[in-house]
């Protein structure tokens, strides 16, 4: 039953997509289009949790569409369930939002179809339970999603950011297909049943957790896979950025934990290893890249390569723990990766909201634009600063609570087997410890460059309060975010059954502990307790305010800025973004970027005025892609003369070609 | 009844830490200007100070939002309790399980955020640099920190600090490298943390290379008395943690019969005081440090603490 209504789900929001075609024509076909999406998203979540906590058994459908003898196959069980409520909390979200931030929308026609659609496409990759339905749903969503990030194909780089997104899309979707032609084997059972009871081990378990890597990881945004990531959702407008972020990368870790927990068979060791490491480079690169940003939305998308790599952290220690058959340990780190799936979809959205609030209200997505919003956004200003807070890990909000999952989960590892992974584990330790200090100073200069300080601009000084709805959205999601870390042990629960599928066992029941503490363990290990905490910092900081109101004095006086007496007018000699990360630029950018530092200073008498440039480089690209492309254009230059043979020279290829293809068979058989 | 018991202990190592704290700072500064063959102000010294800074009008700038003025109040709050929940005199207290050594260091870094954030909030470059340094130290000091945390939960199999401390009374360790390896990356923390030289100067003003002095700049009266109230309790809370990690002998583990009790309170005055007079043993013998040679200060507590952490994975007889 809740598969069927998952599909209605679905069904209903391609009927929707095509409908704002028609829609999108009328001023406030959004409205309609907008509201429909939310009203489906949120029947969506309501079926997923019903199923998550109902703990109904799996319920599967085949209907006769797709290839003919297969069929396609839709399956709901725990796993799908809870992607599915991180997938359509978000699409509920993001709908509502744009009901407030539409009217703002210049072009609703390149976007209005174009949003249902992505949202069937993110449901219809959860519930597809045979390889061709699976790869279907998650090239519509691809190439949906790459229709939205050139909605404003305009806008500078958009389009480059569209053919970028684009080249590694089909790369990770060709990955994919030949991990499932893999996975099928020779006698092609496409179906996940079939290839659950045919559990795959060995070296072909080990190459397809490759291409898994390579094919989920693209989409994630897994480093060296995530150049396209920063550029393309940015370019998205604000609240399908939300979705891109918070939600699509989901969906790829959505298919990571299908084929490799579910899926596959037993792993060979070393796997993991692979795992973690590149997990760990992910986390601490993804953090240093966002702190060079100065483009709110594209920090907030590099931070989330940060958080991607968090969660690969915890899912490759469950894959070390579960190689080694510690299945508790393997609950832990499993439950850890999927409560910051949970957490960075609700303070990835959040924040990507609060950035589209602040690019409707200003019209600037630069940094070094803003300034003082926190007077002119008051309440913008407030839930920005519960989304930066919780993503930063600081309790008692829900980052964190899974990072501290995590770091329990890597405290139990010197229970594995001597080898590579226990030098590897402490490493990711440390990496993980590094990148949690360094989104705290992220988040730092986001809000206080963004918000803080005076307006660095006119649209800054003049920008007014966004509309009651986003506001809304805004606050339910810093509520969400308040309510996880203070209550962690439901949400552990309600993981319970997802764990418990994958790792064949679960944490202990959090729930009926003592004050509502969590004990990922046992209590004489760790525990943890969001709301005495909560409840302790809002005792003592009401009463120190009680005392000093009581006992000293209130007087208060309004005064110029002292500044140590050196007071200057201009808002320019604020601490701006680059100049907030220059101490961590310097430290790390010698070995982690190539940054170009070059001063211009002017001649004595010459009057113009001094210049600074710095340029901050990706590695990944000169490192990874451009030898890469400097290959394929090489090559593509001595393939070219191809082209121009005689006929009787074509013929004597295709003549050889099929010599050569009929030795490789012979040699085959 | 014996709930109300537990209530009283916990209270009062709330309220003892609250209490003692400016009596630290006071003797640092006493013990500092003694070294400097000068005669120093009197013990109680930070105690007036407060008072008077209680008493004083605050002066806000024109365009000082709600985050100004909430943030010392916040600061002082989280430091307060963070404070408050390490182990002083007794272990096991009532609220001692609600956060490990993790959840502590994390919310020493919600202070910090709320602290780097009000620096930034009126818009003046000294508030911005502050905030910015600040949050360099902390991105090489936090992970230092973390992965000490981890030496010892390493090393006892356990992240709860009351249960690290109790089992480093009961079952000796004996001397291990890597807890002599984490002793050194925390000592370097702690004097990063509360900047101290050589990394910052508490005493400083006015100077280029100011760091928390920066961020609190603008800050006067109460708000500025709630800020250094925090800090000095952040101090005792290092002073805390170092003893309740390394030296934790004297803590009342068992039942708290009233001996116990007493004798863990006066053993754990006993050693924040001699720490509070090492401290500034240290200061007056090293020069204040450039800026961009934070990161090897650090980066030495973090390799410290990173191999300590290592040889544990290799084998737990480190």
């Amino acid at each position: 039953m809740p598969t069927i209504v998952g599909l209605c789900c679905v069904v209903a929001f391609i009927v929707v997509a095509v409908a704002a075609i028609a829609l999108g024509r009328f001023g406030s076909g959004f409205r309609i289009v907008y509201a429909a999406s939310a009203a489906l998203s949120l029947i969506g979540l309501i079926n997923a949790l019903g199923q998550l906590l109902g703990g109904e058994a799996a319920s599967s459908l085949i209907l006769p569409v797709g290839l003919p003898w297969l069929g396609a196959h839709f399956r709901l069980d725990a796993l799908s369930a809870f992607f599915l409520i991180v997938t359509n909390l978000g699409g509920t979200a993001s709908s509502v939002y744009a009901l407030g931030s539409g009217p703002h929308e210049a072009s609703p026609l390149r976007v209005l179809p174009f949003f249902p659609a992505y949202l069937a496409g993110m449901n219809l990759v959860m519930l597809a339970d045979d390889a061709f339905t699976f790869l279907v749903a998650w090239e519509f969503m691809s190439l949906v999603s790459w229709a939205l990030v050139v909605a404003h194909h305009r806008a500078g780089g958009n389009t480059r950011a569209g053919y970028i997104y684009l080249i590694m899309a089909s790369f990770g979707t060709l990955c994919l297909l030949l991990a499932f032609g893999l996975l099928a084997g020779p006698q092609g059972g496409y179906d996940f049943a079939a290839i659950r009871a045919s559990h795959p081990a060995g070296a072909t378990a080990a190459l397809v957790l490759m291409l898994v890597l390579l094919g989920a990881g693209s989409k994630a945004g897994v480093v060296p896979l995530h150049v396209w990531l920063p550029l393309a959702h940015p370019a998205a407008p604000s609240h399908v950025s939300a979705l891109m972020s918070g939600v699509m990368t989901k969906v790829a870790v959505y298919g990571f934990i299908r084929i490799v927990f579910d899926l596959l068979g037993e792993l060979p060791s070393w796997s993991s290893l692979v795992v973690l490491a590149i997990a760990g480079a992910t986390t601490v690169l993804g953090v240093l890249y966002a702190l060079m940003q100065h483009d709110l939305k594209r920090l907030l998308a590099y931070h989330t390569v940060e958080n991607i790599g968090i969660i690969y952290i915890g899912l490759g220690l469950a894959l070390a723990f579960r190689a080694n058959g510690f299945h508790a340990a393997a609950a832990l780190g499993l439950t850890a990766a999927l409560f910051h799936v949970l957490n960075h979809a609700l303070f990835k959205s959040l924040l990507f909201f609060g950035a589209g609030a602040v690019l409707t209200a200003t019209g600037q997505r630069d940094m070094e634009h803003l300034g003082g919003l926190i007077h002119r956004m008051p309440q913008t200003a407030v839930a920005f600063l519960i989304g930066c807070a919780a993503i930063s890990a600081l309790p008692p909000l829900n980052g964190f609570v899974s990072e501290w999952l995590t770091f329990q989960a890597i405290l139990i590892s010197p229970q594995l087997p001597q080898g590579p992974i226990k030098l590897m584990i402490p490493a990711v330790g440390a990496l993980l410890a590094l990148s949690a200090a360094l989104a705290a100073a992220c988040f730092v200069k986001a809000f206080g460059v963004s918000f803080l300080g005076r307006p660095r601009s006119a649209q800054a000084e003049h920008a007014s309060e966004v509309d009651q709805i986003s506001l809304f959205v805004m606050f339910v999601f810093a509520g969400l975010c308040l309510l996880a870390g203070t209550l962690p042990g439901f949400v552990i629960d309600l993981l319970a059954p997802v764990v418990q599928a994958l790792a064949q066992e679960r944490l202990p029941e959090q729930a009926g502990l003592p004050w509502l503490s969590i004990v990922p363990i046992a209590a004489s290990r760790s525990s943890y307790n969001g709301i005495i905490i909560l409840a302790f910092l809002i005792c003592s900081g009401t009463l120190t305010a009680l005392f000093i109101h009581r006992f000293a004095t209130r007087a208060t006086r309004r005064s110029a800025i002292w500044d140590c007496g050196y007071p200057d007018r201009s808002a320019t000699t604020q601490y701006t973004s680059s100049s907030f990360a220059m101490p961590i630029r310097r430290v790390f950018g010698a070995t982690v970027f190539r940054v170009r530092e070059r001063v211009e200073m002017p001649q004595p008498g010459d009057r113009r005025a001094a210049r600074f440039y710095v340029r901050v480089f990706d590695p990944a690209w000169f490192i990874v892609y451009g030898p890469l492309t400097r290959l394929i254009d090489s090559t593509a230059g001595r393939l070219n003369q191809l082209q121009f043979l005689t006929i009787r020279r074509y013929l004597t290829l295709t003549f050889v070609a099929l010599i050569v293809l009929l030795l490789v068979v012979a040699a085959w058989r | 009844m014996a709930l109300i018991y537990e209530l009283i202990a916990q209270g009062v190592q709330m309220f003892l830490v609250l209490g003692i704290a400016p009596l630290m700072v006071g003797v640092t500064r006493k013990v500092k200007a003694r070294l400097l063959r000068r005669r120093g102000p009197g013990l109680l010294q930070p105690y007036r100070d407060l008072w008077k800074l209680l008493h004083k009008e605050a002066v806000l700038a024109y365009n000082a939002s709600w985050l100004y003025r909430v943030a010392p109040y916040l600061v002082f709050a989280v430091t307060w309790v963070t404070a408050a929940l390490v182990p002083t005199y007794a272990t096991g207290l009532l609220f001692s399980w609600s956060a490990d050594l993790i959840a502590i260091v994390a919310l020493l870094a919600t202070a910090r955020f709320a602290l780097a954030l009000a620096g930034m909030d009126v818009g003046t470059a000294f508030g911005g640099i502050g905030a910015s340094r600040e949050m360099l130290i902390a991105s090489l000091a936090e992970p230092a920190m973390l992965l000490v945390a981890f030496t010892v939960a390493l090393l006892i199999g356990t992240t709860q600090l009351s249960a690290i401390a109790s089992h480093m009374i009961d079952t000796p360790v004996g001397l291990r490298v890597s807890l002599g390896l984490a002793l050194f990356a925390f000592v370097f923390v702690g004097i990063a943390e509360n900047a101290r030289i050589p990394i910052d100067n508490p005493a400083t003003h006015l100077e280029l290379t100011m760091v928390h002095e920066a961020m609190v700049l603008e800050y006067s009266g109460r708000h500025l008395a709630m800020i250094e109230a925090a800090a000095a309790l952040k101090l005792v809370l290092y002073f805390s943690l170092l003893t309740c990690l390394f030296f934790p002998f004297g803590m009342a583990t068992g039942d708290k019969t009233f001996g116990a009790l007493a004798l863990g309170l006066v053993s754990y005055l006993v050693k924040i005081t001699v720490l509070a007079a090492l401290l500034p043993v240290g200061e007056t013998t090293v020069a204040k440090m450039r800026v961009f040679r934070y990161p090897i200060f650090l980066g030495g507590a973090f390799a410290a603490a990173a191999l300590a952490v290592f040889l544990l994975f290799v084998s737990r007889g480190f």
